[in-house]
Parts: structure tokens; C-alpha cells; sequence
């Protein structure tokens, strides 16, 4: 009875995100994880088990002053390095370009990828051109490592005559079946599951094929998160299945939406390897999914992966995160930012210096801006021209029944 | 009193029905400290605390489900689907299990759920934001249907949804959050001013069942509900045809006497939502209109719907139902 009692004062318990608006952030500095502090198990014999303290602490390559330790360093060469580094500031500078193209109406909408840069770039890096990405919107920046072409992406985002979808989708759900990026679908969460399936069907084709997907924090409370988990436990294909761990579902702070552990330790229960990687530390990152790639290759099957970050913008155009975070929180967290450290390692081992990084910025900056003014020579948001009205109508189905030829005709358009 | 806009009273309804009743409970995604991305439980969780307005992890068939459970335990859980995009995940618990649970258990238990989401197009929301997926819970029996279209009748119809002992689906045209919208992308006008802005602070009830006349006529009867009330309206003022214009309030149980007998008196119909035309409400409306009134029907009954595709983001224009085609389907109704 005095447990029902006390039951009633706090019915049930609600979660706290670390700080709110007006408290000041702190989250003591530094990360206490080092570099070195986890081994590299075999990829082709690794266990759940042996995974078990990767899942409980943090895989990092970089430590505090830029320097790469360990034996998870993947030794890239200095100009991978470089061109890492160009990807990511490429996806900085063409968010920053949307994003003021958002705000003067010239796109409905935007997300940027804002402090969370590496993720999708070190990740595909560390892949085969031949393998699957499916992503969530926050990873179009694997498009940047697979070719894709700026203006393309652009007339996608502003949906005019040239946007490869039509128009039909919101910006930033771009689809790239060249580079092997499958379409962005705006429900959380359901292209996880789905990514088990697009790695059954490659090994059932016997082709040399992985399949990697991300999904956020938030979404990892959805089924689909646990169907991928349980299905990729149960028939091992090779995909690798990542937790973008970036804090924030939009104003809803993991703390608030999970009782459990690290997300990466749920994978250890689906008898999975799970590694929590630092999601700002390119070489890390490389590493973990060079590893993941190994291991599905070799034909042990899946891997799951945390990528710790953290969302250091808003979540989108339409979001203002002052009103539920401290404004200051994103500088005050202690992975920092992802290019800055890459650049810092980068000038630390005598590859990269101010004068070079400038002029980089530069050259990406004025090709964005050529991007976007050529991008807009096919219409822009605000006087078009946009894709014809018949495109509403069209690949609805494989060929257009006799029911939308009627609604086209009666449209006129 | 100042004019309420739909977040308002919105927001009006959910605070009342909290102070009225310690077992309403508020939740959903953001809908805690934040108050939602539209606004709408702005306060609540401050004003109630954090075990009646609570932010939920993101995952609708959870939300759902939990609903369910608090429901039938006493409770009364006001849900929200943060877009109605979003509710599929929810399909399974919504339509196999809170629907069928009184009936399944013989009466024994049930769950007063109410779901509120945000619904419609207008908002240049592309495929899944826009969707209007009234039909899909129409024709689930054991849900009621409602679907609002002025700050006035989405507080009182707030309220009777919560306090009925039946799961609600509660739809809110997300287009007319701020403003009515009449057809025009560039009209962007506010509640304000609006007579339907004018709403109680206290505590009403607008009747589920229950449609409104939105005006009266002789020449036709449009029927509409959601952001659609507001373009039919516009269609009629440009057509210069005297309609009768029904808001439908909510779809199941609709009320179908107040449309039988202003067809009765008008012989011509026109129903308009912006959901795909198939299997649409419309369907609906137009086979019991049929039924009733083909005596003294003079013109077919005219559907203008969105189109049988995927919604759209650049072409919204095209898709949405325009004051133009409303008031040629008006038109058509006129010519024999
Ligand atoms: C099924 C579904 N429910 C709700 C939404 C609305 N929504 C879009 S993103 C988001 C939060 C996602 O947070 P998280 O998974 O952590 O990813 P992040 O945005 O942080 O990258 C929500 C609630 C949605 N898109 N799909
Ligand atoms: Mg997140």
C-alpha cells in the first residue's frame, strides 16, 4: 500500500533533458572516453558479446588535442583526408546557401545536417560505390561522396522544371538512384527496416553488396526501428544499421523518450554487434563502418552502431529551438564540431593550413552560389516555372488507369 | 474578448476539459514543454504539470496504444498525432483494437480516446503532410469522425469529442490554424474579425452528429467540411448561385437529415473534401443522398475532390479542389 501511495504523488516518471532555456549548459568539457580505450576484435569473428564494452562506451579515433590514436586509426591517406574534409564543408556551405534561400521564400523548406556533417560522409566514404544508402533526411550529404551534382539538388530542394522527383516530394527529400541513394520518405523511421530488406535481396543475388540506413534517436521508438533489429538478427544479411544519436527529436530530448541504456547496447540483446562510435569524429566513424563493411562482406551479417552526436542546429526551417534548449548548448557539448576537428587533426599532422582552408571555403562557396543561381534558371519557388500539373498524374501507377487519364483531362492541365 | 484564432481555442478546449477533469491526460510528440509544433497545447503542461501534459517518445502505434490502455482504465487520454500523415502506425491499435473493444468485449470495457492531428493540405507539406485521411477511419465502425473548420466549432467540437465515451478521430484543417483560407495562396488572412473567431472563454459544446449551415439557399446544396467549408464558400460568392452551404462538423455519425432535407428543397448537390475521390466520404454522402433524394434530384450529384494521386508539393494548386472548379460543379448542377 505505501508503494501505491508514493505511486500516486509521482504517477509515473517523466524525463528531464539536461538543461533548459535560461539554465546554463555545462556537460563537464570533455569527453572521459579516450582513444584506445576499445580494441579492434576481428570483423569476421567478432561476437555480440565481444562487442558488449563498444556498446557501453565510445569508439574514438581523435583525441582531445586532434591527435589519431588507437587501433581503431584507419590510417587513411592525407588526401582522403582532405577530400573528407572538402565533403564536409562542401554540406555546410550548401545547407547555409538553403537555408538563407529558405528564409527570403525562395524554398518552402529546409533541414540542414548542422554539427552532424561526418555522419553520412565519413560513413559512405568508408564504402563501396556498388553498396545501398538509405537514408533519413539527415544524410544527404552521401550524396556529395557519390557524385551527385550540385545544380541537380538544388532544382530538387526549389521543385522546379529540372527537380528529378517533379515536385511531387518537400526539399531535402532528394532520391539518387545513380549514386545508390533510395529515396528520402518523410515517416521516420520505415526506410530501417526496409534496408534489411534491400541487403536480403543482395545476398540473395550473391552480389558483393551492403546496405547501410540511419534513423534518429527519436525515431528508434518506432517499430520500424525493432523490426530491422529483429529481422537482421534473424537472417543476417549484411546491413549496417545505424542510430543517429543526436539528443533531439525535435523539442524532445532522448532523456525524455527512452528508459533504457545506450542505444547501442539494444542491439546486444538482438545478439548484434553494436558500437557506440563519437558521431564528430570523421576517423572513427570511417572506421566503425570499414569495419561493419568487412564483417557483412565476410558474411557475418549485421551491425548496429550508435553515432553519438549532437543536433547543433534547429531541427528544421520551421523549428526554433531556443524555446525548449539554451542557445549555447551545441557549443558547450564536448564532441565539438565535426570539421573543425578534421581540420584541426589535419593541420596537426602538417596537411592543411589556414591559408588552404580559406580558400577551399571560398572555392565551395562560389560554386555553391553558381549551383544555385544555374539551379534556378529552371524556376525558382516564387515565379516558377514549376514541373507541369501532369506530372500529378503520372507514375501513380506503372501506366495511368482510365480513372486519373479522366481526372488529368479534367484538370486541362 | 478578443477573437480566438483555431490554436487558441483549440488550446481553450484542451485547458478546460483539464481543469474540469482530473483524468484527462494530454500527449504526443512535443506536445509537452514545447506545446506542439503547431502551438496548440501551448501552457498545458506548465499550467497542469508534466503527468497530464507529457511529450511521448515518436511512436504512434505507442501513443495510440497507451491511449487505449489509459482509456479503458479510467482514464480520458487526449492524444496527439502530430500530422495525420502520421497516424498509420497507429492504423493497427486505432482500427483493430480501440474501435472493436467495446463491441469485442460485450460492452465490458472501452476507451474514451480522443486523437487530435492535423489534417489537409495548403501548406506546401509535399505527400506526407497533407494528406486528409478521413475516409480510412470513416470506414472503420466503432470511430467517430470529426473534422473542424472555424476556431468556434473546433473548441466546442473539441469538447463534446473528449467528453463522448467513444474513441474520437479528431481532424484539424491545418490550413486554417491562423486563418480561414479561401482558395487563394496569396490571400493570407486571419481569424480575426472573422464571426467565427468570436468564441467563449467558458466551457460549450458544439454536438458531434450535428452538421452546421453555413448559409442558406435554394439553388444548391454544397456540402464540405475541414478547410474546404472556406473554399465552397468562396466558390459560391464567385458563382452568384444561391447555395445552401453544410458544413458536416463530423462524418460519422453524419448528419444526414440536415443534407437529405436541404436537397429535398434544393434538387442539386455538390460535395466537396480534398481526400482522393475514391472510396472518398463523398462516395458516401453521394449514394445516401441518391437513395433519399432521387425523387427530387434535377441535376447528378457533383463531386469535386482532390485527385486519385499522391498530394503534391510544387503542383499543390492544381491538386487542392479551387473556388474555380467548385464553382463549375455548381455551375453544371444548373444546366438542366
Ligand atoms: C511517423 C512520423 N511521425 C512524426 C514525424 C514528425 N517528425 C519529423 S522528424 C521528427 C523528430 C525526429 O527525431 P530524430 O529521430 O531524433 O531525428 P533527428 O531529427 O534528430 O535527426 C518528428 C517527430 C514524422 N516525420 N514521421
Ligand atoms: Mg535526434
Amino acid at each position: 500500500m505505501t508503494d501505491r501511495l508514493t505511486a500516486t504523488t509521482a504517477p509515473y516518471s517523466i524525463g528531464v533533458p539536461p538543461f533548459r532555456p535560461g539554465e546554463e549548459a555545462d556537460f563537464g568539457g570533455v569527453f572521459k572516453e579516450q582513444p584506445g580505450d576499445l580494441w579492434r576484435p576481428d570483423p569476421a569473428t567478432c561476437t555480440s558479446d565481444d562487442s558488449a564494452p563498444h556498446a557501453r562506451g565510445l569508439l574514438r579515433v581523435l583525441n582531445d588535442a586532434g591527435e589519431a590514436k588507437g587501433e581503431w586509426d584507419p590510417k587513411l591517406d592525407a588526401s582522403e583526408l582532405i577530400q573528407g574534409l572538402e565533403y564536409m564543408m562542401r554540406l555546410r556551405i550548401f545547407d547555409d546557401r538553403m537555408i538563407k534561400m529558405q528564409r527570403t521564400g525562395k524554398l518552402s523548406f529546409y533541414m540542414r545536417s548542422f554539427g552532424e556533417e561526418a555522419v553520412a560522409i565519413a560513413q559512405t566514404m568508408a564504402l563501396e560505390n556498388q553498396d545501398w544508402i538509405f537514408p533519413s533526411y539527415r544524410q544527404p550529404g552521401a550524396q556529395f561522396v557519390r557524385g551527385r551534382d550540385m545544380v541537380s539538388m538544388i532544382c530538387h530542394c526549389i521543385g522546379n522544371t529540372e527537380d528529378n522527383v517533379r515536385g511531387r516530394q518537400m526539399p531535402v527529400h532528394y532520391t539518387y538512384k545513380e549514386g545508390r541513394f533510395i529515396s528520402i520518405s518523410s515517416p521516420v523511421g520505415t526506410q530501417f527496416s526496409q534496408a534489411v530488406g534491400v541487403a536480403m535481396a543482395s545476398a540473395y543475388q550473391k552480389k558483393d553488396e551492403v546496405c547501410i540506413s540511419w534513423l534518429g534517436d527519436g525515431t528508434s521508438a518506432q517499430g520500424d526501428y525493432h523490426y530491422a533489429l529483429n529481422f537482421a538478427s534473424t537472417f543476417k544479411p549484411p546491413v549496417i544499421l545505424n542510430v543517429v544519436n543526436n539528443q533531439w527529436a525535435i523539442s524532445t530530448h532522448a532523456n525524455l523518450a527512452t528508459g533504457g541504456r545506450t542505444f547501442a547496447e539494444r542491439g546486444l540483446a538482438y545478439d548484434i554487434p553494436s558500437f557506440r562510435v563519437d558521431g564528430n569524429d570523421f576517423l572513427a566513424l570511417y572506421s566503425i563502418t570499414k569495419w561493419a563493411r568487412d564483417r557483412a562482406s565476410a558474411g557475418m551479417g549485421p551491425t548496429h552502431i550508435e553515432v553519438y552526436t549532437y543536433r547543433a542546429g534547429a531541427h528544421s526551417s520551421s523549428d526554433d529551438p531556443s524555446a525548449y534548449r539554451p542557445n549555447d548548448e551545441a557549443a558547450c557539448w564536448p564532441g565539438g564540431d565535426p570539421i573543425q576537428r578534421l581540420k584541426d587533426h589535419l593541420v596537426l599532422i602538417g596537411e592543411w593550413d589556414e591559408e588552404k582552408h580559406e580558400a577551399l571555403a571560398q572555392k565551395i562557396d562560389d560554386e555553391v552560389m553558381a549551383a544555385y543561381k544555374e539551379a534556378c534558371e529552371f524556376g525558382d519557388l516564387a515565379s516558377g516555372p514549376y514541373p507541369p500539373a501532369s506530372t500529378i498524374f503520372t507514375e501513380v501507377y506503372e501506366t495511368v488507369p482510365w480513372h486519373i487519364q479522366e481526372q488529368r483531362e479534367e484538370l486541362g492541365k | 474578448m478578443p477573437d480566438m484564432n483555431m490554436i487558441k481555442s483549440l488550446n481553450s478546449a484542451l485547458s478546460i476539459s483539464l481543469k474540469d477533469n482530473p483524468n484527462v491526460v494530454i500527449f504526443g510528440e512535443d506536445v509537452g514543454y514545447f506545446g506542439g509544433v503547431f502551438r496548440v497545447t501551448e501552457g498545458l503542461q506548465k499550467e497542469y504539470g508534466p503527468h497530464r501534459v507529457f511529450d511521448s517518445p515518436l511512436a504512434e502505434g505507442g501513443i495510440a496504444a497507451i491511449a487505449m490502455g489509459m482509456g479503458l482504465n479510467g482514464l480520458r487520454p487526449v492524444a496527439e498525432i502530430q500530422f495525420a500523415d502520421y497516424i498509420f502506425p497507429a492504423y493497427d491499435q486505432i482500427v483493430n483494437e480501440i474501435a472493436k473493444l467495446r463491441h469485442r468485449s460485450g460492452g465490458e470495457f472501452s476507451a474514451p480516446v480522443t486523437f487530435r492531428t492535423p489534417a489537409g493540405g495548403g501548406i506546401k507539406g509535399g505527400h506526407h503532410h497533407s494528406q486528409s485521411p478521413e475516409a480510412q477511419f470513416t470506414h472503420t465502425p466503432g470511430l467517430k469522425v470529426v473534422y473542424c473548420s472555424t476556431p468556434y466549432n473546433a473548441k466546442g467540437l473539441l469538447l463534446a469529442s473528449i467528453e463522448c465515451n467513444d474513441p474520437v478521430i479528431f481532424f484539424e484543417p491545418k490550413r486554417c490554424y491562423r486563418g480561414p483560407f479561401y482558395g487563394d495562396p496569396h490571400n493570407v488572412p486571419t481569424w480575426n474579425g472573422h464571426p467565427d473567431a468570436d468564441v467563449p472563454e467558458d466551457h460549450y459544446i458544439v454536438p458531434l452528429e450535428q452538421a452546421r449551415v453555413v448559409r442558406e439557399g435554394s439553388a444548391c446544396t454544397v456540402i464540405a467540411y475541414g478547410t474546404m467549408v472556406h473554399v465552397a464558400e468562396q466558390a459560391i460568392n464567385d458563382s452568384g448561385i444561391d447555395c445552401e452551404l453544410i458544413d458536416l462538423q463530423t462524418l460519422v455519425p453524419w448528419d444526414r437529415d440536415t443534407v437529405v432535407n436541404s436537397v429535398k428543397k434544393t434538387g442539386r448537390c455538390v460535395i466537396v473534401h480534398e481526400a482522393p475521390k475514391t472510396s472518398g466520404f463523398g462516395a458516401e454522402m453521394s449514394a445516401s443522398v441518391q437513395e433519399r433524394c432521387f425523387y427530387h434530384l434535377e441535376a447528378p450529384i457533383q463531386r469535386v475532390t482532390g485527385w486519385d494521386t499522391p498530394f503534391p508539393h510544387t503542383t499543390e494548386w492544381d491538386y487542392l479542389p479551387s473556388p474555380q472548379r467548385i464553382a463549375e460543379a455548381i455551375k453544371k448542377t444548373q444546366e438542366e
